[in-house]
């Protein structure tokens, strides 16, 4: 069985249908990845997955879990890990804070324990602190641990954003554009992170993005969207070279 | 400039830095511990209501100041609170019972108050609050059989472990009392911001969106966060009662609600020293002012000319100024200060300056 399905999936805003019967599914431990023009409904299929948005019908099922049955606050409980295009940090706090956050689904203690902060939920902070620790190492954020990311560069909030997603231990990592707006260079380390975080921590990761270099790069099966629907899927090249993705890119020849 | 090496993870996890930082604290609880045997008893009452003020200011900051809701109803707590202590007391049950209970109970209320209320956002949700502290005047008129209505109602004499308690009597107890309450409170809200509920207050309030996807439940976050509030409020509440003596509908006015805020926004919104800057600038003041007015009509050789509204305008003032010039507030200017001195001479203008932040993603709500 694979770790996540979409089963005819139809989303429709008003008049206008952003996802048009779609179905696709991920495997675990592949880097699977979306890529299509502006307004193809990539960004809405996440937002979908994290129970954002209702479908009009269609099924989506994650690890045998039915998503579509619960609240969006509880998607994040099964293992299911996202960024945003838009970067959305948790501005007026650290670093660090921000990776904790990202522990909230493990949280043990209640109300009550935590207004007298009593051992037990001290051994959870430290084993939190912990495990974001790790996540500090792997992404090489040591030096921005203390600081506020209202002053944080751009660059480096893309990979704090990475990094709070793998603070919940997930066990789908969903990236929406992690390249955009990141240097050669930033990206090149990304292609790197990807490839690490699908073959060290075993996360399997679905991905939006444009970069073409960095998609055939790591991805290992790639779906085309265009108005919502599918256009093709298969391996980078297969889709590169498919007639109907090009003219979705490029037009027609006349 | 300090320098703290950190070799364990227990030094984050604890409230203090060091133990510099550990023993100026404690200092300035000696301190205040100390205060009664240096004050005289006019004085030691401003001190206490400054800290009843404060309280009733931690317990907005942790709505207002970590959750980001901004709420204008909280005089209708304090009345709960206070009305709900009161009416325990006389009923026969012992202080030490009924004032917890009081907290408890207005905590209930709020959160129960919040499940619609927190529906609304921003402005919108300010008017809703501000609706319920003016609400509140007439619920208090109508329950005149409990409340004593425009009657008002008068605070008995407590009893703590045998000791008399009573603002004119005993001002000295009154002040522990008050001060035993303010610090415990303080502790336990130092321990919810460094546990997991403080930090999704903390998420809730800078981006919706992602504490959802973080799996932190946005509207019962938002209700907890509000009945904590509404909790430490009704106990602020109580002791206000018992400090004025006597009270009636009219006592915890919507005005009181506007005092409240504009307290955590002058003192400091997100931190709990800005709960107490903001409440020794509201709770002294009215005095600084009536000096100030005697020595300037001392000065020009005119009598006491009473000003009406004269505090209101003053204090309205003040608040423009510090929306303007210090958005941070008084703890935000401290810390400048703090480490103008810590890296001197290497402070940039632009150290705490705001940056703009990149686009949000706001089509989702």
């Amino acid at each position: 069985m694979s770790l996540l399905e979409l089963e005819n999936v139809t989303l429709k805003f008003g008049g206008l249908t952003a996802v048009d019967n779609l179905s696709f599914s991920v495997e675990e431990g592949e880097v699977f990845a979306i890529v299509g023009p502006n307004g193809a409904g990539k960004s809405t299929v996440f937002n979908l997955i994290s129970r954002f948005y209702t479908p009009v019908t269609g099924s989506i099922r994650f690890d045998g879990h039915d998503l579509l049955k619960e609240k969006s606050s509880r998607v994040a409980d099964f293992g299911v890990a996202r960024t945003f295009q838009n970067i959305e940090l948790f501005e007026q706090a650290t670093v660090l804070e921000n990776l904790l956050v990202g522990r909230h689904r493990h949280r043990g203690s209640n109300f009550l324990t935590e207004l007298f902060f009593t051992p037990s939920v001290r051994k959870q902070e430290l084993q939190s602190r912990h495990f974001v620790e790790e996540i500090i190492d792997f992404l090489d954020l040591q030096a921005y641990r203390e600081k506020r990311i209202a002053g944080l560069p751009y660059g480096v909030r893309k990979v704090v954003e990475v990094a709070r997603a793998l603070a919940t231990d997930p066990k789908l990592l969903l990236l929406d554009e992690p390249a955009s707006g990141l240097s050669v260079e930033e990206t090149t380390d990304m292609r790197w992170w990807i490839d690490d975080i699908r073959r060290q921590m075993g996360i399997t990761v679905l991905m939006v993005e444009h970069d073409m270099g960095l998609v055939s790069g790591v991805s290992d099966r790639v779906l085309a969207m265009a108005d919502g629907a599918r256009l093709a899927l298969g391996t980078p090249t297969e889709v590169q070279s498919d007639p109907a993705v090009i003219e979705a890119y490029l037009g027609k020849a006349s | 400039m300090r320098i703290i090496f950190k070799t364990d993870y227990m030094q984050d996890l604890r409230p203090w830095k060091d133990g510099y930082q550990l023993s100026l604290y404690l200092l300035l609880i000696a301190a205040a511990i100390v205060a009664p045997f240096v004050f005289d008893a006019f004085f030691l009452g401003e001190l206490t209501n400054v800290l009843i003020w404060a309280l009733a200011g931690l317990g907005l900051m942790v709505l207002t100041g970590h959750t980001g809701q901004a709420s204008l109803g909280h005089a209708a707590f304090l009345a709960l609170g206070c009305y709900a202590n009161i009416i325990l007391v006389e009923a026969g049950v012992p202080f030490l019972i009924a004032f917890p209970l009081a907290g408890i109970i207005t905590g209930l209320v709020g959160m129960v108050i919040a499940i619609p209320a927190l529906r609304l956002h921003g402005i919108y949700l300010a008017i809703a609050t501000m609706a319920m502290s003016i609400l509140a005047d007439d619920i208090i008129v109508l329950t005149e059989h409990w409340t004593g209505g425009v009657g008002g109602k008068y605070a008995p004499p407590v009893n703590v472990f045998g000791i008399d308690v009573d603002r004119w009597g005993t001002p000295k107890a009154f002040y522990y009392l008050v001060l035993g309450v303010t610090i415990l409170v303080t502790l336990g809200y130092i321990n919810l911001l460094r546990s997991p509920l403080g930090r999704s207050f903390i998420a809730v309030r800078d981006s919706e969106v992602s504490a959802q996807a973080m799996g932190i439940d946005v509207a019962r976050t938002k209700a907890i966060s509000f009945g904590i509030s509404c909790a430490v409020t009704g106990l602020a509440g109580a002791l206000m009662g018992l400090f004025a003596g006597a009270f009636n509908n009219e006592t915890f006015s919507v005005v009181i609600s506007i005092q409240l805020l504009m307290m955590i926004v002058i003192g400091g919104l997100g931190s709990i020293h800005g709960a107490f800057f903001g409440a020794i600038i509201i709770g002294f003041l009215p005095q600084f002012l009536s000096i100030s007015k005697e020595w300037v009509g001392a000065l020009v050789g005119g009598s006491n000319v009473a000003i009406p509204g004269l505090e209101f305008g003053i204090f309205g003032m003040i608040l423009i100024m510090f929306i303007l010039f210090e958005p941070m507030g008084i703890y935000g200017r401290w810390l400048k200060i703090r480490t103008w001195f810590e890296l001197f001479p290497f402070y940039r203008k632009d150290m705490f300056k705001r940056q703009k932040s990149y686009l949000k993603t706001e089509r989702l709500r």
